[in-house]
């Protein structure tokens, strides 16, 4: 193992007519470990991960995967990745259970797939055909697809979209199992919880760039310890809140009833917003000094506004 | 088709573990193992596969099946069309033999491949160890299999209808092996080029229109001169006419046919290669 990187793209540049998807991205990916592309819709996750698949070749810049060039050794490097793609695959008149089997039958040593069928609880799907499996089943099968040849790395394209709790735990515990049998593996997702959960490390991107790489804990270390939250009534009057503090403070009203004070939060920041509190008749519930979680990291990289 | 579990050795692949596929959460069930399965077990498995969505396709095999045997038995015991000197058994089986091929080369592969491409199904196989040119050839073995499926099921019925073929059987596989290369070729080149339902809609349409003007069912001399000179270049009346020469007349090997059916063919094929798009 070590720490090699199994994926290396560099200032990797893709366009789609006039729109460019992928805008000079660099990303790294070390040997078995979990890497999260997370991005809001659009942000390019799909197309960086399919140009590492081969799929797509770059406009600019590099991509190796385990040391390959995806596209011109693609026959080198496709029997040691495995892909799940975000969607399809699948014959829609084949059984779940006979695509599984044929796609291990084109590897020399695939999993044992009664095995994978049990793990993944595709046993009651076994003889149903792909287009009558739910959108869960049909999710877990294109994960069980992507691992039965037992490769190196794997790609997963929101492996997790649309599961109930069940089918995400039992992904995730699929992941989990990987890597500590040295599968690398690069997912994409824009479920942060699935992010801090799984990943070693974590690319956000946005606009087709990485805005922030690094584990979660240190993507969350930023201002970490500069976060009072607390609830009161719905609309508290912020901005009196801000005169009250230092300069470099912060306060939002993050949701009805939520706020936040950001800046350097001490003992004497505690005393003046609780003083604050009591001068205006508020009683401040659950008042905490907490840590970012990534969503607040990915929000405040990405922006607050809907996408497309 | 049931062995799943590697058996083979000498994979140049990396095996850094023991690779006894262990019960679920048994650590080192997923340790890596990666290499491709041999070729011909890849081909040979692709092939089963393409072959068993075809056979489990109703819809599929009315088109292979169930229409050409119909034609074959409605038309040589009712005399609806005017079929020219002889029994009607001797002129409508080659051309229904014509349809066969038409029907699983070109039609059911055509709609067949563009919804395995519109469904994701040629990228997944895109991203395993079949290479391309493999799932290609497993898919003309799989059309092989079956058009040998359907002349041997159209043999025995028009036998039974009293039909008596001539001719020399090298040339009829001969004409059968080019018309099917000539209807891949353009099968494959509209599943690679148009979108799924235009392939659907496009592709029985151009069956029933070769149906009706490729010398199948109505010989071509119903049509006017210049008209019935166009339809002659059509692959489908090639085949038909080139193996009407060969069983009904005798003909050693009709040269002007299978001529016509290889610029078809290398049109097609080159056509498809270069502009199929496999998402």
């Amino acid at each position: 193992m070590g720490n090699e990187s199994v994926v290396q793209v560099r200032g990797l540049v893709k366009r789609y007519g006039a729109k460019t998807a992928v805008d000079g991205l660099d990303l790294d990916v070390r040997a078995g470990t979990v890497t999260a592309v997370l991005g809001p819709n659009g942000a390019g996750k799909t197309t960086t991960v399919e140009t590492c698949e081969g799929y797509r070749t770059p406009d600019a810049g590099t991509v190796r995967v385990l040391g390959l060039d995806p596209v011109a050794q693609a026959a080198a490097l496709r029997p040691r990745i495995g892909v799940m793609l975000q969607s399809g695959g699948v014959y829609s008149g084949a059984r779940a259970e006979e695509m599984l089997r044929h796609v291990a039958t084109l590897h020399a040593h695939p999993l044992d797939v009664d095995a994978l069928v049990e793990r993944l609880g595709l046993g009651s799907c076994g003889r149903t055909t792909y287009r009558r499996l739910s959108g869960g089943q049909q999710q877990r099968l294109a994960l069980a697809l992507a691992v039965v040849g037992r490769p190196e790395l794997v790609f997963l394209d929101e492996p997790t979209a649309g599961l109930d709790p069940q089918a995400r735990h039992a992904t995730w515990g699929l992941v989990r199992d990987l890597r500590a049998d040295g599968v690398g593996v690069v997912l994409t997702t824009h479920a942060m919880d699935e992010a801090e959960e799984l990943a070693d490390d974590v690319a956000i991107i946005d606009a087709g760039k990485v805005v922030a790489q690094g584990s979660p804990e240190e993507l969350c270390r930023g201002g970490a310890e500069n976060t009072l939250r607390f609830t009161g009534r719905p609309g508290l009057d912020v901005g009196s809140l801000l005169k009250a503090l230092p300069p470099d403070s912060a306060a939002a009203e993050v949701t009805p009833g939520a706020y936040r004070v950001s800046g350097t939060v001490d003992p004497q920041l505690l005393a003046t917003v609780t003083s604050w509190c009591a001068q205006h008749g508020v009683m401040p519930d659950r008042i905490s000094v907490e840590r970012h979680t990534l969503e607040d990291v990915f929000l405040e990289l990405t922006g607050k506004e809907l996408r497309s | 088709m049931t062995s799943t579990t590697g058996g083979t050795s000498g994979t140049s692949g990396t095996s850094n573990s023991p690779g006894t596929p262990g019960t679920p959460g048994t650590p080192g069930t997923y340790s890596p193992r990666p290499g491709a399965a041999p070729l011909p077990r890849m081909i040979r498995a692709q092939a089963v596969l393409e072959t068993k969505m075809l056979l489990r396709n109703g819809e599929q095999l009315l088109l292979t099946v169930v229409i050409p045997t119909l034609l074959l038995v409605l038309f040589s015991a009712v005399d609806v069309v005017d079929t020219g000197e002889g029994k009607a058994v001797d002129f409508l089986t080659p051309g229904v033999l014509a349809l066969a091929v038409l029907s699983t080369a070109f039609t059911g592969q055509a709609i067949a491949t563009g919804f395995e491409r519109r469904y994701g199904v040629l990228k997944r196989l895109g991203a395993s160890p079949l290479p391309r040119w493999a799932l290609m050839a497993a898919k003309t073995l799989s059309v092989l299999v079956t058009e040998v499926l359907q002349v041997l099921l159209l043999t025995v019925i028009a036998l039974a209808l009293g039909w008596s073929p001539h001719g020399n059987p090298l040339a009829v596989l001969l004409l059968l092996v080019l018309g099917t290369a000539a209807f891949s070729g353009l099968g494959l080149l509209m599943a690679g080029t148009l979108k799924a339902e235009a392939t659907l809609a496009a592709a029985n349409l151009v069956f029933l229109l070769l149906l009706v003007g490729g010398g199948v069912i109505v010989p071509l001399d119903k049509f006017p001169g210049g008209v019935e000179a166009a339809l002659a270049l059509l692959p489908v009346s090639a085949l038909s006419d080139g193996l009407r020469d060969v069983l009904r007349d005798g003909a050693a090997m009709p040269w002007g046919d299978l001529g016509i059916l290889a610029v078809w063919a290398v049109l097609g094929l080159g056509a498809a290669a270069r502009f199929f798009r496999w998402e």
